[in-house]
């Protein structure tokens, strides 16, 4: 078991003849998933990387029964591929793409309210679940089957959380990247939620930093929901406030949003929380 | 992206949201002539910089006579303000808008934002006008009314009509208010606003609802978008350093501390900041090399990095994802034999093509100290900033 994705995962690609779009295809070939064939507009009928390429996600999903897509088109282009594939009846859409405008976000979620489909990102690495699927952009030789749930806001940090549970050797059930934007998909609650109903997840690491109130929000559904450990680590601790710090989201205004308050709000959750990242592994370990 | 008071003027005038009558002037004489022209008795002579918190510091100032707002702003312009939203350094004036003043009877604050958990569009307003918005939910919270706006939907009748049922206007103020707050929304959408602040809104003594300041914060995201937008963009008042990073890429933020870092990944820049502090050193700079990473970019990142005449040790945290550590190596070295780096080098490697990267390092005539991890690399960095041999 695993949590979105398992080896059954049948995946396309929108954006699959660009640049980013043909690189991570390869990769995600040779790690095994199920990757069926992309979307690019004008370059359907064609084939690439040995894959059928289609005009558009309906004619995509109708050919090849994908119920994931994975999106690597620009940013002032993303939203549209997102409410495409949202359209088309796709289940699962990973959204990599960095730098979408807030307010296409913005109107992506309303419209996405009601449906059945789930959006992972935008700006994020995507989702993997070790030797059976990966989706996004994640480097794969880090990874190893296993039983920790990570769910994290930034993408290097979800790969030092991947490297130091692979050092402990407890590896990995399903590893989620939901992203660094101030609007976006699942949020920790969502992913939080099926990692304590899965029973492949023994632990659960959260990586959350600066800005918003996920975190705090993550540790009041921790507090009532979860039985499983959680370690926590958030970055920014000594970040200055006002100051964008590379993610659109991570900004503290007002005192709001301090990395302080969401640990203080985590460890009030019975969270393990870590002030150094280099103590996630261990910390996790020591829950068992 | 900010800009200034009176480019958020103009915007608002644009989308028919009253404003003072005014002129910017860039020397004291334009001032005064300004004066003389928007025939009054009293004028207000506000610094143009970006930040806020200028009334505190002498930055908006009232003047009684042409010659008065000579003086005013030949005494403002050419000089840096210093308020509580700047650092110690200040922003420069080089512009100051001359406006008339006007018999205020009321200061109300209005403004319009993201709000992140709703994912909505959200007016905020208060009868508390003229103080900052997080003094008034501090002492007054029951003051502060929100409304929030579906995106299909946009902005209805209902939506005014609460905020000036809350603001106790009356039946004309309350008309104005629709066409503010319909000018505030169409701005913010059509040219991709992150926040549209209006504190004070004053009521004047004959009944008038006009935005006495103005403050547009932008999408840096939706920003190639918008031309005209970023047109108005004044480098002046931002960051010299972080504005030369953006040009190749890098985001560069400068800190207090000693520690220059370089990392990838903008999570993994604020936990190796973090680390750094909790080791008992400080980070000089957050600095974001980026997934496209090159050697050039590495070069860039070097060079800024040791401008800083404060930094004493540089830590390289880098995890290659798309990342290649043997490209990051390949660019440590170019930038050693470029440039002259005069302060310890450390390095840690983690990821695709760490082994290949770290032989590299290994074979160099120049001094770097390599990591075991990341723990070893900000303990030996610390170590080696306070001039400890390790």
């Amino acid at each position: 078991m695993s949590i979105l994705i398992d080896k059954n995962t049948t995946v396309i690609c929108q954006g699959f003849t660009g640049k980013q779009g043909t690189f991570h295809s390869q990769h995600a070939l040779d790690y095994g998933t199920k990757l069926l064939g992309g979307v690019t507009p004008e370059r359907g009928g064609q084939i690439h990387l040995g894959l059928p390429v289609f005009n558009t996600v309906d004619e995509a999903v109708n050919q090849t029964g994908a119920t994931a897509s994975v999106i690597y088109v620009p940013p002032f282009f993303a939203a549209d591929a997102i409410l495409e594939a949202l359209e088309a009846g796709i289940e699962l859409i990973v959204c990599i793409t960095e730098g979408i405008p807030t307010l296409h976000m913005l109107r992506v979620k309303a419209a996405m309210q009601g449906t059945k489909s789930l959006l992972i990102g935008a700006n994020c690495p995507g989702i993997i679940t070790p030797d059976e699927c990966k989706i996004g952009i994640m480097p794969a030789s880090i990874h190893q089957a296993g039983s920790i749930g990570i769910v994290s806001r930034s993408g290097t940090l979800t790969y030092e959380s991947v490297h130091q549970t692979t050092q402990q050797g407890l590896g990995q059930s399903t590893c989620v990247g939901i992203g660094g934007d101030p609007i976006h998909g699942m949020n920790f609650i969502d992913v939080l939620s099926r990692f304590e109903a899965d029973p492949k997840t023994k632990g659960i690491v959260m990586v959350g930093e600066i800005g918003g109130s996920d975190e705090e929000d993550a540790a009041d559904y921790i507090k009532a929901h979860v039985t499983k450990p959680v370690v926590a680590y958030i970055a920014g601790q000594t970040a200055p406030a006002g100051k964008r710090m590379g993610h659109a989201g991570a900004i503290v205004t007002a005192g709001k949003g301090t990395a302080e308050s969401k640990m203080q709000a985590l460890r009030t959750a019975g969270v393990e929380v870590v002030t150094a990242l280099t103590d996630i592994g261990v910390a996790m370990q020591r829950c068992f | 992206m900010n800009i200034h008071e009176y480019q958020a003027k103009t915007l608002f005038e644009h989308y028919a949201i009253p404003t003072p009558q005014g002129r910017v002037a860039k020397t004291a004489l334009d001032a005064q002539h300004i004066a003389q022209e928007l025939t009054h008795t009293s004028w207000v002579v506000k610094a143009q910089i970006h930040a806020g918190g200028r009334g505190k510091v002498g930055g908006v100032k009232v003047a009684q006579s042409p010659s008065d707002v000579f003086k005013l702003a030949n005494d403002l312009l050419g000089t840096r303000l210093v308020t509580q939203q700047t650092d110690a350094h200040g922003l420069p004036i080089e512009c100051v808008l001359i406006e008339k003043t006007y018999p205020i009877q009321r200061e109300l604050y209005l403004s319009l934002l993201v709000e992140r958990s709703a994912e909505r569009l959200v007016f905020v307003a208060s009868s508390a006008g003229g103080m900052d918005i997080e003094a008034i939910a501090h002492q007054m919270p029951n003051e502060i009314i929100t409304v929030n706006v579906h995106p299909a939907t946009g902005l209805q009748p209902s939506h005014c009509r609460k905020i000036g049922y809350a603001l106790k206007l009356e039946a004309a103020q309350q008309k104005q208010l629709n066409v503010i707050m319909h000018g505030m929304m169409n701005l913010f959408l059509e040219k991709d606003a992150s926040q549209i602040e209006i504190n004070p809104l004053i009521q004047t003594q004959t009944g008038e609802l006009i935005a006495l300041d103005a403050k547009i914060n932008f999408d840096d995201n939706a920003l190639a978008l918008h031309p005209d937008i970023l047109a108005l963009r004044d480098i002046n008042q931002e960051d010299a350093k972080e504005h030369e990073a953006a040009q190749f890429g890098l985001n560069y933020i400068a800190l207090e501390g000693n520690i220059g870092c370089m990392v990838n990944g903008a999570g993994l820049a604020m936990a190796t900041m973090d680390l750094v502090k909790l080791k008992g050193g400080l980070p000089a700079n957050f600095l974001d090399v980026g997934g496209g990473t090159n050697v050039e970019k590495v070069c860039e990142a070097f060079k800024l990095i040791l401008a800083d005449g404060h930094v004493k040790a540089v830590l390289v945290n880098i995890f290659g994802g798309i990342v290649k550590c043997d490209i990051i190596a390949q660019g440590i070295l170019a930038a050693m034999a470029q440039i002259d780096i005069h302060v310890p080098v450390v390095v840690r490697l983690e990821g695709t093509n760490a082994s290949e990267g770290r032989a590299l390092l290994s074979n160099t005539p120049f001094t770097l100290y390599a990591a075991n991890d990341l723990n070893d690399a900000a303990q030996k960095v610390v170590a080696l900033a306070q001039g400890v041999a390790k």
